[in-house]
């Protein structure tokens, strides 16, 4: 028989639980949900734009009441839970409704926090924090003209600008000296104020109630000295507090919140909380984000997993006021040794500031310019260190959305038609639909849902900033650890450390030690796995063909019409003319229909069907040529110049340097692609400056630049050092390769990954420490020896047939 | 009436791999799981008409090589939220050998 679960609190974060549990366990409960609102689990953060009437309650619903019906899930609804009988494990509702529960789950949200003033229980004093409350000021808008509301922070702000929105006249009564001091420091303050002014909103601050004034219905609010203003509404937006009511007649340990551990129990271990009612290591979060983390935490403990862990969130603010663009994180105001940052036009209404300490951001806050605001973020949480990009921070990732977007970044401007995703020509609109239709929180479910940013990924940050701005501060950054993939908990780097600490050497005997949810892994995990064991364990790891994306089992690259495409290697860039001949006459009697010269300087031949594979590299291999790798994770070309041979200001002998490298570095595979290149001189006709190793030849030696990346992002290489002779561009070559190739996450290039780890650290591995420089050079070369087995040659000698031979229907 | 038509030998596909059968109408593409078993659907992906064939596999579904779209190899349907459909046909396993259900042929065309 099924076990007994009951929901108390039929509001977002109770529900996003179940949600977590019907995915991982949809068969192990009997469901009851009470809820004290007579409606299906709508998008509380939403009701702003529903106060100021750019939505209407439809379009936050979330869950409708088909969802529970659905799911098997009895919903109680407009039922308050008022008692907890711990000993019989029931709950019994005011109506006398009663339900059994093995497990019970308290998401019983937080009440809006009430001034105990006289006459606070007036007609016309209201808070806001349910539709009831929403539906109330609109009808006020209707009927009066003045609304005073008390309260200077994010919650007052939003009902003030929704109750102007409905044409009232709004006062905005704050106790302190300046708007959101929780969120933002006083110049960004000062900015805010001064642009809701321009709208029309009127402050008083530094204000303290002392009574609502009126007989009955609500006439004014007066103020401690004794100053008065008139109202015919009053709105209560000072804050909340955490709702325990319940649990504490039933006895549970509580202080602000319901007390609750690391896996979300409160002290009955039947009984787990999560949401705003819950206080977790003494603090109880009113943002959305760190509410769902709680609640995929519970659904693992409850699902009987019990490996997942909450440890608290790091929050960030934005404001949902149409037209006023305000972030807020961490520690913004700073103290002892902080340094600060900040950036501010005043023209322009911008105002930038960072808290720095040790090059570690720990706070921010961003007004009127809020694109990085999510970059800063990502920045913060992860404690990446800003050393090597320090002087440019505050003007932003100013790579974001590159791929041609240039200034287009302020995605809130652009019109619904507007292209955001390239790859999949996904529009503005279609996303923010999808946002609102499906009510998505995470950048992987608008990539589920649309596919937006699921490509090549340039979108990435003009999808995220859409989603923030869509969903304000209910966008679920991603958390702070990222999951290799969905079939495990851990993260690349935990992955490749346990492949190294613990000797995994094989598929199965990873995914058996680091718990893997599914029994073969999936299309994203399977290849990424399969490379970190094979660059881990060269010499003894068997490659598995199965695990690998087609290009790489076929070696070709798959065109759309499902043929093949073929580039021979040719080193350097140089060919001969038999060499070309044999293209030539291959192309011919395959009748290839398409050649081109690739950016590369390889001759790409298109269309070849993949029963002609083996054949045609026969003849290939018989001439001399090895595979060119134009289709894998994989060392790619070297690209050269003519050099000084020839070229009248060549320095070196970048086309003889050019050979050499790709010698010693073909056939590896690599995290994702790499490319490199030789210029003969600073003239950089090779262009190596945008390559992930490229080298400029001067008169007195070799630079070598890393980190390029003529691609999605463009990214001009950071040089990593001189040297003078071409032994050493080849021992740098490879140990930087070596290190990229054993420490850079699967499928990223080496642009985001010196960024990721820093050129200092990078720097003082490579040139500082010889000893690891030439050790790293060392295991470069040992797996090359493995890897640098033609695979065309040993396809085209009989290997791997399945791969190409269609099936005959027997007999 | 069911019209078993031997295709290939177990071991003729690999495991989670796959191979293809090109009859005059279409190509269909033969799946093997971890488990042994075998799945035959229409090589043809319902989103952009990709090779499915030249997916990955994993659990009983395959990854379209070209956009990722992830389909059930039991039903032939696209995984959530992707929607479409591919036709499904059915396999038997005996003695090593893999069967196909091939019904008349301007069936399969359909």
């Amino acid at each position: 028989m099924k076990k007994k679960l009951v929901l108390i609190g039929n509001g977002m974060a109770g529900v996003r639980t179940l949600e977590e549990l019907l995915k991982i366990a949809p068969e192990m409960y009997d469901i009851t949900v009470f809820g004290a609102e007579p409606y299906g689990n709508y998008n509380r953060i939403m009701l702003s734009p529903v106060l100021a009437g750019e939505k209407t309650v439809d379009d936050i619903m979330l869950n409708d009441e088909q969802w529970y019906s659905d799911n098997g899930i009895t919903l109680y609804k407009g039922k308050s839970v008022t008692e907890i009988d711990r000993v019989n494990r029931k709950v019994v509702a005011e109506d006398g409704t009663t339900a059994d529960y093995d497990r019970l789950l308290l998401a019983t949200g937080s009440n809006p926090f009430m001034i105990p003033v006289p006459g606070k229980d007036k007609d016309g004093v209201i808070a806001f924090r349910d539709i009831h409350d929403v539906d109330t000021m609109l009808q006020a808008s209707k009927d009066y003209k003045k609304a005073v509301v008390i309260g200077g922070g994010l919650l007052g702000l939003e009902a003030a600008n929704g109750l102007m929105k409905q044409g009232m006249e709004v006062t905005v009564v704050h106790l302190l000296d300046s708007l959101m001091e929780r969120q933002l420091d006083k110049p960004a303050s000062a900015l805010l104020k001064a642009s809701l002014e321009e709208r029309g909103m009127s402050f008083l601050m530094e204000a303290a109630t002392a009574e609502i004034i009126g007989n009955g219905h609500v006439q004014g609010v007066r103020f401690k000295d004794g100053s008065e203003v008139e109202a015919d509404l009053v709105v209560m937006g000072v804050g909340i507090v955490p709702n325990a009511e319940l649990a504490k007649s039933a006895g549970l340990h509580c202080e602000r919140g319901i007390v609750v551990n690391d896996v979300m129990q409160t002290f009955d271990p039947a009984i787990y909380a999560v949401g705003e009612c819950a206080q977790h290591r003494g603090i109880a979060y009113g943002l959305v984000a760190p509410l769902f983390e709680q609640g995929k935490v519970a659904a693992n403990q409850l699902a009987s997993l019990g490996y997942a862990h909450y440890q608290g969130s790091v929050t960030s603010t934005k404001l949902k006021v149409t037209g006023i663009d305000l972030f807020s994180a961490g520690d913004f105001n700073e103290s002892g040794d902080d340094e600060v940052m900040v950036l501010q036009d005043p023209a322009s209404g911008t105002y930038k500031k960072l808290v720095i300490n040790d090059n570690r951001i720990k706070g921010a806050v961003l007004y009127g310019d809020t694109i990085d605001g999510t970059w800063y973020f990502q920045l913060m949480r992860e404690d990446t260190s800003i050393a090597d990009f320090r002087k440019t921070i505050l003007f932003g990732q100013h790579d974001l959305g590159d791929a041609g977007h240039g200034d287009e970044t302020r995605v809130m401007a652009l019109s619904d038609d507007a292209e955001i995703c390239g790859c999949n020509g996904v529009c503005k609109g279609d996303i923010v639909n999808a946002i609102s239709r499906h009510g998505l929180f995470t950048l992987d479910d608008v990539r589920a849902h649309t596919k937006a940013s699921s490509s090549c990924g340039s979108c990435t940050g003009l999808v995220e900033a859409l989603l923030a701005s869509t969903v304000g501060e209910g966008y679920d950054a991603s958390p702070n650890r990222q999951a290799l993939c969905k079939c495990t908990e851990y993260s690349h780097d935990e992955v490749i450390a346990s492949i190294k600490k613990h000797e995994l050497k094989s598929m199965p005997a990873v995914r058996e030690f680091l718990e893997w949810k599914t029994p073969d892994g999936c299309a994203a995990c399977r290849p990424a796995l399969n490379y970190y064991l094979l660059a881990r364990w060269p010499e003894e790891y068997q490659d598995d063909a199965q695990s690998r994306f087609i290009n790489e089992r076929a070696h070709g690259n798959i065109q759309k019409d499902g043929t093949y495409s073929v580039v021979p290697r040719m080193f350097g860039g140089l060919v001969k003319p038999d060499e070309l001949r044999t293209i030539a006459d291959v192309c011919d009697k395959y009748e290839v229909p398409e050649m081109k010269v690739t950016g590369g300087q390889r001759i790409d031949l298109f269309g070849v069907k993949k029963e002609d594979l083996p054949p045609l590299w026969k003849d290939l291999t018989d001439a001399g040529f090895v595979s060119g790798h134009a289709y894998g994770k994989a060392m790619r070309t070297v690209k050269t110049c003519a050099g000084k041979t020839w070229c009248r200001f060549g320095t070196q002998n970048s086309t003889g340097l050019g050979v050499k490298l790709e010698e010693l570095t073909w056939g590896s595979w690599m995290p994702h692609k790499f490319k490199l290149a030789v210029s003969g001189c600073p003239r950089n006709c090779a262009e190596a400056t945008i390559k992930d190793f490229g080298v400029v030849c001067v008169d007195s030696g070799y630079e070598l630049h890393i980190g390029g990346n003529g691609g999605i992002k463009v990214r001009v290489t950071d040089l990593l050092t001189k040297v003078d002779t071409e032994e050493q561009v080849l021992e740098y070559c490879g140990a930087f390769t070596q290190m990229y190739r054993e420490e850079a996450h699967y499928l990223e290039r080496t642009a985001p990954w010196v960024e990721r780890v820093g050129l200092t650290s990078i720097k003082e591995r490579l040139l500082d420490d010889e000893a690891e420089r030439k050790a790293l050079y060392e295991r470069f070369k040992i797996s090359q020896k493995v890897a640098q087995v033609d695979p065309w040659k040993a396809r085209a000698g009989g290997a791997e047939q399945h791969e190409f031979t269609p099936l005959q229907i027997a007999g | 009436m069911t019209n078993w038509t031997e295709i290939a030998k177990l071991e003729d596909i690999p495991r989670l791999g796959s191979r293809v059968l090109k009859t005059d109408t279409m190509n269909i593409a033969l799946f093997r799981t971890a488990s042994d078993e075998v799945f035959a659907i229409r090589d043809e992906c319902p989103h952009k008409g990709g090779p499915l064939s030249q997916g990955i596999v994993h659990g009983t579904s395959v990854t379209c090589p070209l956009h990722n779209w992830k389909i059930d190899l039991a039903s032939g349907e696209a995984l959530v939220p992707d929607e479409g459909c591919t036709n499904t046909f059915v396999t038997k396993i005996e003695d090593g050998r893999v069967f196909l259900a091939l019904s008349a042929p301007e069936e399969v065309a359909a």
